[in-house]
């Protein structure tokens, strides 16, 4: 098993990297450029704890090679946080208790972010069937659909306002 | 403080209701926006310098003797450190027996961290192998040829005491690890003159608590020390402490265990485990660090599983729906060994403990059996034992209540003991203080809007669909005192310390022996602080986790960590205040007695005037000691411990009700709505309390509908992936509406008792009625868990 070489961007930074091909991009994001927002709860793509942003599509990334990645662009929730692109998903969260152990969060706020960038007005029932490739063992997800949907109304007040 | 303590209930006056007191408000825990960005620390992420990764070789048999290990050709495989039979272990690892004395009779057999003769599960280690990266592990493990003889496996509960059943360890005789036997009034008289007497065999499958973060341990061993750090996700730190010294040869103070950002806990993380005992043993084997993070299979076949109980259930009942007796004979199987060190006996005795406790009947009988099997160990997990307890009583409280005709709710109302009872007695002998079975009871019915409710299943009803209303009232164990295991002779601690200082900029740290597992413990300690001390809550950093660095205690379990945590940081914050106050009266030539700090400020105790700042007292204290008072000594640090002393529990109460609806065509169930009031006495934090609730409630709904860990009849579990065996889903799960009756406990001066398994206690129960309402027209019963569509159609008879 010869090491390939792979370059791809990473939160805008381009990466070279040497991977076995074997290794998923989970294990390459926390091992070899130390992201550990990303978290691995199955390793065979059931809990969505590893999600990440890959090309602006939310994958596994349990369930991506890395030398997939060849070119790609990916997005962890470092990248996501300090661009402020979820801060107020982060925020919500935070006022409503959305977390409690955190282990599912990253991946949780990773995907929520892609509802809302789908279906800017999700209801209940659409939040909690775009959150379910996400399991949260802590919280029983009442306070994450709560939370989603006060970012979704407050995102569309702003958007409102703004017009 | 002139203000007199009053804990007669929360709209009385009392001391928590100091100036800006947090005590009662939804403070956001001070760790979250760490954890949003992915900034959090678990041990999984832990990396240390010449750190080897550990891979376990795992019987693939469930019982199976070990005739050889051949290791030659994984260790010399790619990046293989070393490779370790138990054999070899056992030369720096003493092995354990999981008993406890005050459980009389309670036998099990000595465990190693890694097995030697034979192996008595699917998934027991039998070799292990350190490297370079786990990968590696991995694949120098497939290498390690064991070669096994396969022994007869006992796996069926229900005939592990029969006679013609094997002995897993023959040097205890039989297969039964514990029973117990408990009669109080006259069962046998009160079944022959009840009206009716109603018998149900009630079902609660195995299950486990899959942490989205699986177990983790970091051992780093170092030799020039002689001292060993451990990184571990647990719940106990003092009592892995503990427990490494003792079976690796060290003293307790040359081993530092260190508890960071855990993901998810549950119980799961409470107990020793020996992959992680081995991990330990091995840094101190190879002198290195060695790191395990089991892979999400080893959690299914390792992490403790929970429950697996069969309980046969009578109760007798008058015509007017006084229940006159309850009888239960549970026999519930646990694995090959007693975990250690907490035991799994302890499910069963709760089990013993608290059927029936919710009513006045003085009449009961309950056996408890357990029993050895070669499936994966069980032990203590959320609310332990609470939900068989509370599905068998509301279990057999409905189906009496379908014999002779009346209301759940109102059978419920005849027997519950009234809330002006207290304190009082169970029939199983559990001491209650006070509790509010009513007032939760009439509550839940405002909550619920039962007529609204009743009117829209017989609407339904008339449309072919077919709902069901269930209720379940419950008593859950929280504060734990001596009682659950200091009394049994195991080294956990069952009180708890917190010191507190305050630095030179009047800042407060706060190092706390309870831990965080993300349920909010910090959060909760920092609002008691803050509210003791007197100052912003943004000023109080609270430290746990490090058993180096925090006082002495228990931990987080048994729904403990605010109730005797907080309550020793109550304490200590006022000893905190009062050193301050005596220097800051010093300083200020005024009666320390006359002063208050409120809001980081020194004041007048009266008029509420400011004095000076904190910094200020704290930069005379630290720079300037030399311009106070001959004979003033600063003491800017405090520490207080706190254990309850005259109840061995605090035990709390509350009440779910669950709203179904069961498709009789396919057998599935859809959860509508469901509801819980519970009484935690005073409410510290009330967001804190509603999610644990609520979070609790989830955990009772997946074993309620889905999760179960099957096994074949050679002990090979069937399911254990994520993808077969299946956890609540945001999509399944409903909105879930909490209410609460406050009733302090009088025994501290907060008034907390535990919350956070209350929501799991009762799921059960209230769904398994709701399920039973809505089926029936059917004339059908469902007494088993999970209530699986196929168990539905079952019942139904159409499969």
């Amino acid at each position: 098993m010869t090491p390939r070489p792979l370059s791809f961007m990473v939160n805008g930074e381009t990466v070279r990297l040497l991977v076995d091909p074997r290794r998923h991009l989970g294990d390459v994001l926390r091992e070899d450029l130390g992201l550990t927002g990303t978290h691995l709860g199955c390793e065979h793509g059931v809990c969505g704890a590893c999600t990440i942003r890959l090309d602006g599509e939310i994958v596994r990334s349990c369930l991506t090679l890395a030398v997939q990645c060849e070119g790609a662009r990916v997005e962890t929730i470092e990248g996501l946080s300090d661009s402020g692109e979820v801060a107020d998903l982060q925020e919500a969260f935070r006022n409503r208790n959305a977390l409690q152990c955190g282990y599912c969060t990253p991946g949780m706020i990773v995907t929520a972010q892609d509802l809302l960038l789908r279906h800017p007005e999700p209801t209940r029932e659409e939040i909690r069937e775009h959150l379910s490739g996400n399991y949260c063992r802590c919280t029983g997800y009442h306070a994450i659909v709560d939370a989603v949907a006060a970012t979704a109304a407050g995102r569309t007040a702003k958007g409102s306002a703004a017009a | 403080m002139s203000a007199k303590l009053d804990t007669t209930g929360p709209t009385g006056l009392s001391e928590l209701d100091r100036p800006n007191s947090y005590i009662g408000r939804s403070v956001p825990r001070p760790n979250l926006t760490r954890l949003t960005q992915g900034r959090g620390q678990y041990v999984s992420d832990v990396v240390l310098p010449r750190m080897g990764h550990v891979a376990f070789v795992r019987s693939p048999h469930a019982h199976a003797r070990i005739v050889s290990i051949e290791t030659a050709a994984a260790k010399a495989a790619p990046g293989v450190i070393a490779v370790v039979t138990g054999r070899e272990l056992a030369g720096v690892c003493t092995p354990w027996i999981g008993v406890l004395t005050h459980l009389k009779g309670l036998k099990s057999a000595p465990q190693h961290p890694i097995a030697i003769e034979k192996a008595s599960w699917q998934g027991e280690a039998v070799a292990a192998v350190v490297a370079q990266t786990r990968a590696q592990a991995e694949d120098a493990a497939e290498l390690v040829a064991v070669d096994y003889e396969e022994l007869p496996v006992v796996t069926d509960m229900e005939t592990a005491l029969d006679p013609g059943t094997p002995v897993i360890h023959p040097e205890l005789g039989d297969n039964l690890a514990w029973e117990r036997l408990h009669v109080a009034g006259d069962p046998d008289a009160a079944f022959a003159s009840a009206d009716h007497v109603i018998e149900a065999t009630f079902g609660f499958g195995r299950h486990t608590g899959v942490t989205l973060e699986p177990r983790a341990v970091v051992a780093d061993y170092n030799a020039g020390d002689g001292r060993l750090t451990v990184y571990q996700a647990t719940q106990a730190p003092h009592m892995i402490q503990n427990i490494l010294a003792k079976h690796l040869d060290l003293p307790e103070s040359q081993v530092r265990v260190l508890c960071k950002d855990v993901g998810g806990s549950f119980g799961i993380k409470v107990h020793v485990y020996a992959d992680e005992v081995a991990t330990a043993a091995l840094s101190k084997l190879l002198r290195r660090p060695v790191k395990f993070v089991a892979d999400r299979i080893e959690s299914f076949v390792t992490d403790i599983h929970a429950r697996d109980h069969r309980v046969k259930g009578r109760i007798g009942v008058m015509n007017d729906g006084t229940i006159t007796a309850f009888e239960i004979d549970d026999l519930t199987g646990i694995g090959p060994y007693s975990m250690y060190p907490r035991t799994s006996a302890i499910e069963a005795n709760q089990v013993v403990n608290f059927t029936g406790g919710q009513y006045t009947c003085p009449n009961y009988r309950a056996l408890a059996r357990v029993v050895f099997q070669n499936k994966n160990v069980t032990c203590q997990y959320r609310a332990v034992g609470h939900p068989i307890a509370c599905s068998v009583t509301e279990g057999l409280v409905d189906l009496a209540a379908r014999r002779i005709g009346m209301d759940p709710v109102e059978i419920r109302r005849k027997n519950v003991i009234p809330d002006d009872a207290y304190p009082c007695q169970s029939s199983a002998g559990m001491k209650f203080e006070r509790l509010s079975h009513q007032a939760a009871l009439e509550k839940l019915l405002d909550m619920m809007d039962l007529e609204a409710l009743r009117a829209d299943q017989a609407e339904a009803r008339r449309r072919g669909i077919h709902r069901g209303i269930g209720i379940a009232s419950f008593i859950e164990v929280t504060n734990p005192s001596a009682a659950f295991y200091g009394v049994g002779g195991a080294r956990i601690s069952s009180q708890d310390g917190v010191t507190v200082r305050m630095d030179a900029q009047g800042s407060i740290h706060v190092a706390s022996s309870v831990t965080e597992q993300g349920q909010g413990a910090e959060a909760v300690t920092a609002q008691v602080v803050a509210t003791a001390f007197g100052v912003p809550i943004e000023r109080v950093r609270v430290v746990t986790g490090d058993t180096d660095n925090t006082p002495y205690g228990g931990g987080t379990w048994a729904s403990r960590a605010a109730g005797i945590g907080g309550e020793a940081a109550w304490q200590a914050g006022k000893v905190l205040r009062g050193n301050v106050l005596s220097v800051a009266g010093a300083i200020l030539q005024a009666q320390a007695e006359n002063l208050d700090i409120r809001d980081g400020l020194v004041v007048d105790a009266e008029t509420g005037r400011e004095r000076m700042p904190l910094d200020e007292v704290a930069r005379i204290a630290y720079f300037r000691p030399d311009t106070l008072p001959p004979g003033v000594q600063p003491e800017f640090v405090a520490t207080r411990h706190y254990v309850p002393k005259r109840y061995p529990f605090a035990f709390t109460n509350g009440i779910q009700g669950s709203y179904v609806e069961v498709d009789a065509e396919t057998g599935f169930i859809k959860l509508l709505k469901h509801w819980c009031v519970e009484d935690c006495g005073t409410i510290l934090n009330p967001q804190l309390v509603d999610e644990q609730v609520r979070g609790g409630i989830v955990q009772g709904l997946g074993p309620a509908l889905y999760e179960h860990c099957l096994y074949d009849e050679h002990g090979q579990l069937l399911n254990g992936n994520m993808a077969d065996y299946l956890v609540p889903m945001a999509f399944e799960m409903p909105d879930i509406e909490v209410g609460h009756v406050s009733t302090p406990t009088g025994e501290s001066e907060l008034g907390a008792k535990g919350a956070g398994e209350a929501g799991t206690a009762g799921a059960a129960a209230a769904v398994m009625n709701a399920v039973n309402d809505a089926l029936a027209p059917f004339g059908v019963v469902l007494t088993s868990i999970p209530m699986t569509p196929e168990r539905v159609l079952r019942a139904l008879g159409r499969v």
